[in-house]
């Protein structure tokens, strides 16, 4: 049994505790805004919060996050309420086929929350998610916009 | 949002009507005996024609057949159909009919294939016309009500106006009576100069729910009851299942089944994925790997170097004596490339959940061809197609890689051995690494002939390798010829034509097919055709030592619509004109599904490392739908491209694919990513892509740059092999 706490709600889990966390979330909790992408922390589509920092919980047993914050897709806005990057991915239109944005997102809030105006050097060494749609001219603007906004 | 909120639902009275439909070749509106039927939507709304579904409260329900995987074609569509429509644009959603309800409205919804950048370009017409019949049948309606001609009447955003009197109605007050409307026939429509809601940069329709982890992909739909499906299939193509040692694993946590799937793989199903994949792979499975275990990457080279100078091949484009005038050259250049397997890597793996019983087989999968999924569905359930249906989900990514339906069987045969339960089958990344249905493998021996005044007499472009069509559709050659192969080297034609002019013309292609897979991958034949081509162009204006613009310029005459596109970019970079210290240009041009695209790159070299500092990408397309997303697939296009030069090969040991995930198998990511500039100019007349065009052009730009900055030119690809990286 692990004890799990999401987006501020504890779940208590029957799971083997090797069980890398992005499939709890998703297959225990029934959270599926976290996504599959490589399984070996390559590609970042798992991105969530764990105490704050960007972690690829395709990765991360989930034995080793029990009783600390996690923080997915879903619970990334406060109340239910759009997060200033969900703002500008919605304004700047960010999205192509969306599978990984709910990761690059995540990543990007993390960014923010330690660079509130990152530069484009800062985004190039943080920001290493994969998009194979490509839509990284849309993700920078709207990194600098939703800085330029909080 | 719940498992099944976007799923397109109809009622049951759909299905009945539909059933008695089904051979009776419908087309739009359902004309039966006892009077005037309205087909409605799951709430009751009537159906105005089958594209258009308008509420009471002026909401617009379009159906859209093609299937969305980023590339936008559902907001594009959706906005011709309310262009014509009249409606107002902010109260549009959009739904996906399934290809059974389609089928037994006698194909009401047309052709749902989405590849080969036709979503627009190939159902343009029929969606405009929706749009405009329903727009002529809810002002007759409003018309009828007020007893005026319909011909004074006018609607402009959901609103129907009297325009003697000044009387209004909205759509929603008379979509009933519109629905009973005999739909006219011939509706005519606007010239595109007029449009208000087509050609303009709107937002897509569907981001949202993507920007808060809501919008349900195959991936993550969930059913009553469901189980979930990992699966192993022969890691060389062509291999058998042997067998496997299910005792080994039973007991293990969640696990339910262990079941072959086919002749070729097995699958574990359990409760949750995880425990599936944890299962499968601690079950002994051995194989019989057969005759393809002896292929490596070296064997397919050694093969399709056969074919380079091969007595037998496919002519695909041929003008003068190409043969005769290289022999006679006063000059003559000649170079060989190659270009590899390369692997979709959509970002969400292959996966499709499917319930089967004696009666009736569904699935619901991330497919780009739902209308050919369904047939695999019957075809691998067995039930008549009657009794099949494909929920199309959203697509996290397509390529091309889910116009293949190999998963789909896979899932059914497993569901068909647990009637009644759902089963959801993912794939690893490593399992679609490793099964994919590859970009196919080609070289080429490119020679370029000259007389003494330095004019380009002959070329002659002699394409070695894999056939696309061979696989896939073997029945679509044409005596043995792939036509694909040519790709935007055709001598006529509206997808893809050869731009330049040359006396002595000869490109044809020496069929090579290894064993590995191939298939359609964004930009498919297009990609190695102009890279081969572009990069040579180059190679031929620097044996005579002229620029490489005016070279081109000069072969162009003929085709003033790729010279367009070439010259623009040109002009746009100052071509001719010095770049910043130490920043080189490139420059390629080419014609694919319909479009004509160009590019210039600017690129700066730094030992090893390749910075690409600019992109200008040009693309006549002939009419731009929506110029915002148009641009979004440009910039896209050459992250995809780009990713492929510089990073990305498939290669083959004893017979199956090294590459398992994205660390040997890497993409570009946003600290690689060049500037991109696009230049939209749809001239009109013509219907093209805009999905794939532009990659045509990313890599023989970057080339022909990275060889104005260093002297050197690359011709085999991915350039990691060669050393080089992104700056």
């Amino acid at each position: 049994m692990a004890h799990l706490i999401v987006n501020g709600k504890t779940h208590d889990v029957d799971v083997d505790p090797n069980t890398p966390l992005l499939w709890v979330i998703r297959e225990n909790i029934g959270m599926t805004g976290t996504k599959y992408g490589c399984g070996i922390a390559q590609c970042g589509a798992c991105t969530v919060h764990i105490d704050g920092v960007a972690t690829r919980s395709c990765s991360m047993p989930v034995s080793a996050v029990e009783g600390k914050q996690i923080t997915t897709i879903e619970g990334l806005g406060p109340n239910g309420t759009a997060h200033p990057v969900q703002k500008a991915w919605l304004d700047l239109d960010v999205p192509q086929c969306g599978y990984c944005q709910s990761g690059m997102i995540m990543a990007v809030a993390a960014l923010l929350k330690e660079k509130p105006k990152p530069t484009d050097a800062d985004i190039d060494r943080t920001i290493t998610n994969i998009c194979r749609c490509g839509t990284f001219q849309q993700v920078r603007a709207a990194i600098h916009q939703a800085a330029a906004s909080a | 949002m719940n498992d099944l909120s976007s799923m397109p639902r109809m009622n049951r009275r759909v299905f009945l009507v539909s059933s008695a439909a089904l051979g009776g070749g419908l087309a739009l509106g359902l004309d039966l005996p006892f009077g005037p039927q309205v087909v409605r939507a799951a709430d009751g709304s009537p159906e105005v024609t089958a594209w258009v579904v308008i509420r009471p409260d002026d909401t617009v329900v379009i159906r859209i057949a093609r299937s969305e995987m980023g590339q936008g074609t559902m907001t594009g569509l959706a906005q011709l159909v309310a262009e014509e429509l009249e409606c107002d644009w902010s109260k549009v959603s959009t739904e996906f009919p399934t290809p059974g309800q389609s089928l037994a409205r006698g194909r009401v919804w047309g052709d749902f294939f989405t590849a080969g950048s036709r979503g627009i370009r190939q159902s343009n017409d029929f969606v405009r016309k929706a749009g405009a019949t329903a727009r002529t049948m809810l002002i007759a309606a409003a018309a009828a009500e007020w007893k005026v001609a319909p011909g004074e009447c006018s609607a402009s955003n959901s609103v129907i106006t009297h325009n003697p009197s000044g009387r209004t109605t909205t759509f929603g007050k008379v979509a009933e009576a519109a629905a009973k409307i005999e739909p006219p026939k011939d509706v005519p429509l606007k010239d595109p100069k007029d449009w208000k809601i087509a050609g303009k940069p709107l937002k897509r329709l569907d981001t949202a729910p993507k920007t808060r982890g809501e919008l349900v992909y195959s991936i993550d739909l969930k059913l009553p009851g469901m189980l979930c499906a990992a699966i192993k299939d022969s890691p060389v193509f062509g291999g058998k299942l042997k067998s496997f040692d299910a005792a080994k694993i039973q007991g293990m946590l969640g696990v339910k089944h262990v079941v072959k799937v086919g002749d070729t793989a097995v699958a574990v199903v359990a409760d949750r994925w995880w425990q599936a994949k944890t299962a499968l792979d601690a079950l002994p499975v051995s194989w019989d790997e057969g005759e393809n275990a002896k292929v490596s990457s070296a064997s397919i080279a050694e093969f399709l170097k056969t074919g380079l100078d091969a007595e037998q091949a496919f002519v695909g484009n041929q003008n003068g004596d190409a043969k005769a005038a290289i022999t006679a050259a006063a000059k003559r250049v000649e170079a060989i490339y190659g270009f590899p397997y390369q692997n979709h890597a959509t970002m969400e793996p292959m996966n499709a959940t499917a319930v089967y019983t004696a009666e009736r087989c569904e699935v619901w999968a991330p497919t780009q061809v739902a209308e050919q999924t369904l047939a695999s569905v019957s075809e691998a359930s067995g039930l008549p197609i009657g009794q099949c249906d494909v929920h199309k989900m959203p697509l996290g990514g397509g390529f091309g890689r889910r116009t293949a339906n190999d998963y789909v069987q896979q899932v059914i045969a497993i569901a068909k051995q647990i009637p009644g339960t759902p089963i959801k089958l993912i794939w690893t990344r490593e399992e679609d690494m490793t099964h994919g249905r590859y970009h196919p493998i080609t070289q080429a021996k490119m020679v370029g002939a000259f007389d003494a005044n330095n004019n380009l007499t002959a070329l002659h472009m002699r394409i070695s390798g894999q056939s696309i069509l061979s696989f896939v559709n073997p029945q679509g050659l044409q005596n043995g010829k792939d036509p694909f192969t040519f790709q935007g080297l055709n001598p006529g034609g509206a997808e893809g034509v050869f731009g330049y002019t040359i006396p002595n013309l000869l490109i044809d292609h020496a069929m090579r097919n290894p064993h590995v897979p191939p298939h359609f991958w964004r930009g498919v034949n297009n990609n190695q055709n102009a890279l081969y081509l572009e990069c040579f162009m180059d190679e031929l204006a620097q044996a005579v030592g002229q620029d490489p613009l005016e070279f081109r310029r000069k072969l162009m005459a003929n085709h003033p619509k790729h010279l367009a596109v070439l010259n623009a970019v040109a002009e746009r970079a100052d071509w001719g004109k010095p770049a910043p210290q130490g920043v080189y240009r490139g420059l390629a041009q080419h014609m694919g599904y319909g479009s004509y695209v160009a590019a210039c790159a600017e690129v700066s070299v730094d030992g090893n490392k390749v910075k690409i500092h600019r992109i200008i990408a040009a693309t006549d397309p002939g009419y731009a739908v929506n110029p915002a997303q148009i641009e979004r697939q440009i910039a896209g296009s050459f992250v995809y491209g780009l990713s492929a030069l510089f990073h990305q090969e498939c290669t083959v040991k004893n017979g199956r694919i090294e590459q398992e995930n994205f660390d040997t198998y890497n993409s570009m990511r946003i600290a690689e990513m060049p500037k991109v500039e696009c230049i939209i100019m749809p001239s009109g007349g013509f219907w093209g892509g805009v999905g794939e065009p532009t990659i045509f052009v990313a890599a023989p730009a970057v080339l022909n740059a990275i060889f104005a900055a260093t002297g050197k030119r690359y011709r085999s690809f991915p350039l990691k092999n060669q050393g080089l990286t992104i700056a």
